[in-house]
């Protein structure tokens, strides 16, 4: 509905108001006259009619005059325009003009309809903060012309990305809070999902969107079982596979297939399929090492991250052994461009404890332990550490 | 439509530029204009190193602001909007730097 209202606003705050306006008069209306067939419907055509009338008391008429011949639609059904303007507001939000946290922050906020304070919360963020955020980002978006439309063919796979990469992140959020005390911080997860729905059932050619949907169901399917009943993080090869969603794997699958046959895959469809052969295996033993390595392969190449590497690494010790993957390890420490992220000592910890190199295994944990915040991580790590004595 | 400033951030001095480069530039107007947008004004600026600093009345050394690419020079265009904008800043050729686009405030007041 705020997606519509913006339609005719070209511009947020006032939308926003007008959403608002239009939830106090449906009260009044709907006691006194019955809720509508299509509250819906009517919501959104009083929210317009109400930013209509904003416009023409001249607000902020100054720029936006042109903007009124719009038809102003009373739509007697529910406008087939608003798929496309949720599309549109999720591009703008998503701009890559706007700072990354800006993006996430808006997209929550006009997309999902979270609440600022809970966005500052997910966030561990102030209030006060997170409101100025959002404020300054909207500034930009009208003072500089960030324009309220879906890009077009040209320029689609490049702002989809965009686009996909907040919802992942909100995602991955939800799934590991980077400093909280709670492992999966399930509201953020469900907000990314019902997104990499909607993204799907908008754009449903665009390959990235339903291999990120698919990675989000493999993720989501295995949540219950990522922490123990005391909440203590728990390894792969130690998850009870049976309580995994089975249901939820077998869509990713669906959703992958798909995407593989519309064309190359792109690196949210190959982490998806590594994920879904993850989770397709009878167990951590059986699992197809080589093909999740020949998939690394081809991650790596379409979307060359370190990250990528480090991951593709421990699958080089199940398939070529601790020491090569070992090697590889110590190749991206050199790098530099992992200094500081926790998940770096923290395998080389484990590669180095396979290898009865218990005195440098330690000194690695210690190294991850330092850069952990996740209360759940940090005991798992510690635990870890103990048990090489 | 909205006016955009486009401040070219440049490495390479002036009188260093490749021919090919400021064949470029001479050629840009034109493109814009092509695709849809106008430029409407355009500056090159003598490198960083002759500018003078006034500050509360103080002359001193320029330029107030020390970067690895130097401010080169700036020019308005008018788009549509960001997107477009971009777009038609994305053709200026850059030979070692980038170029940033600002929105102009808009004085213009409709009563």
């Amino acid at each position: 509905m705020l997606a519509a209202t913006v339609r005719v606003t070209r511009d947020l705050d006032l939308a926003e108001d007008a959403v608002q306006e239009a939830y106090v008069s449906a009260l009044a209306a709907w006691e006194r006259d019955g809720v509508p067939d299509r509250p819906g419907a009517w919501l959104t055509t009083a929210a317009r009619r109400v930013a209509l009338n904003a416009l023409a008391r001249g607000k902020t008429l100054r720029t936006k005059l042109p903007l009124l011949l719009e038809p102003e639609a009373v739509p007697s059904e529910e406008p087939e325009t608003i798929p496309d303007d949720r599309l549109r507001l999720v591009f703008i939000c998503c701009h890559p003009a706007l700072a990354r946290e800006a993006q996430i922050a808006l997209t929550l906020r006009l997309v999902c309809g979270v609440a600022t304070p809970d966005i500052a919360h997910a966030f561990l963020v102030g209030e006060s903060a997170m409101a100025a955020r959002i404020t300054r980002a909207k500034k930009k978006i009208a003072a500089a012309g960030i324009p309220y439309v879906v890009p077009d063919r040209s320029e689609l796979p490049e702002r989809l990305d965009a686009v996909l990469t907040v919802v992942h992140l909100l995602a991955t959020t939800g799934h590991v809070d980077p400093s909280g005390e709670q492992l999966v911080r399930v509201e953020l997860f469900e907000r990314a999902l019902d997104l990499a729905r909607m993204l799907v059932a908008l754009l449903p050619g665009e390959r990235e969107a339903l291999g990120l949907l698919a990675l989000l169901r493999v993720h989501g399917a295995r949540a219950a079982t990522r922490v123990d009943a005391r909440g203590r993080l728990l390894r792969l090869e130690e998850q009870d596979r049976s309580r995994w969603d089975r249901e939820a794997i077998a869509e990713a699958d669906r959703l992958i297939v798909r995407s593989l046959k519309a064309g190359p895959p792109g690196r949210f469809t190959l982490q998806a399929a590594i994920a879904a052969l993850h989770a397709s295996a009878p167990s951590y033993a059986e699992t197809d090492w080589p093909q999740l390595l020949q998939l690394y392969d081809v991650l790596l190449r379409v979307w060359p991250s370190p990250v990528v590497a480090l991951n593709r690494a421990v699958v080089v010790a199940m398939v070529r052994g601790e020491d090569a993957a070992l090697r590889e390890v110590e190749a991206l420490e050199r790098d530099g461009r992992l200094d500081g992220y926790r998940y770096l000592p923290a395998v080389k910890a484990d590669l180095l404890a396979r290898l009865g190199r218990h005195e440098e295994a330690g000194e690695a944990y210690r190294a991850a332990l330092a850069l952990t915040g996740n209360e759940a991580e940090r005991d798992f790590l510690s635990r870890r550490r103990e048990g090489l004595r | 439509m909205p006016q955009y400033a486009v401040l070219i951030y440049e490495a390479v001095p002036a009188e260093e530029l490749p021919q090919e480069v400021i064949d470029e530039h001479i050629a840009l107007d034109g493109k814009i204009a092509e695709a849809g947008g106008r430029s409407v004004a355009g500056l090159a600026l003598q490198p960083a190193s002759t500018a003078t600093v006034i500050r509360g009345g103080e002359i001193t050394d320029g330029p107030f602001i020390e970067t690895k690419e130097d401010l080169a020079g700036v020019f308005v265009i008018e788009a549509r909007d960001l997107d477009h904008a971009l777009a038609l800043a994305r053709m200026t050729p850059v030979v070692d730097g980038a170029v940033e686009v600002r929105p102009l405030v808009d004085f213009q007041v409709v009563s």
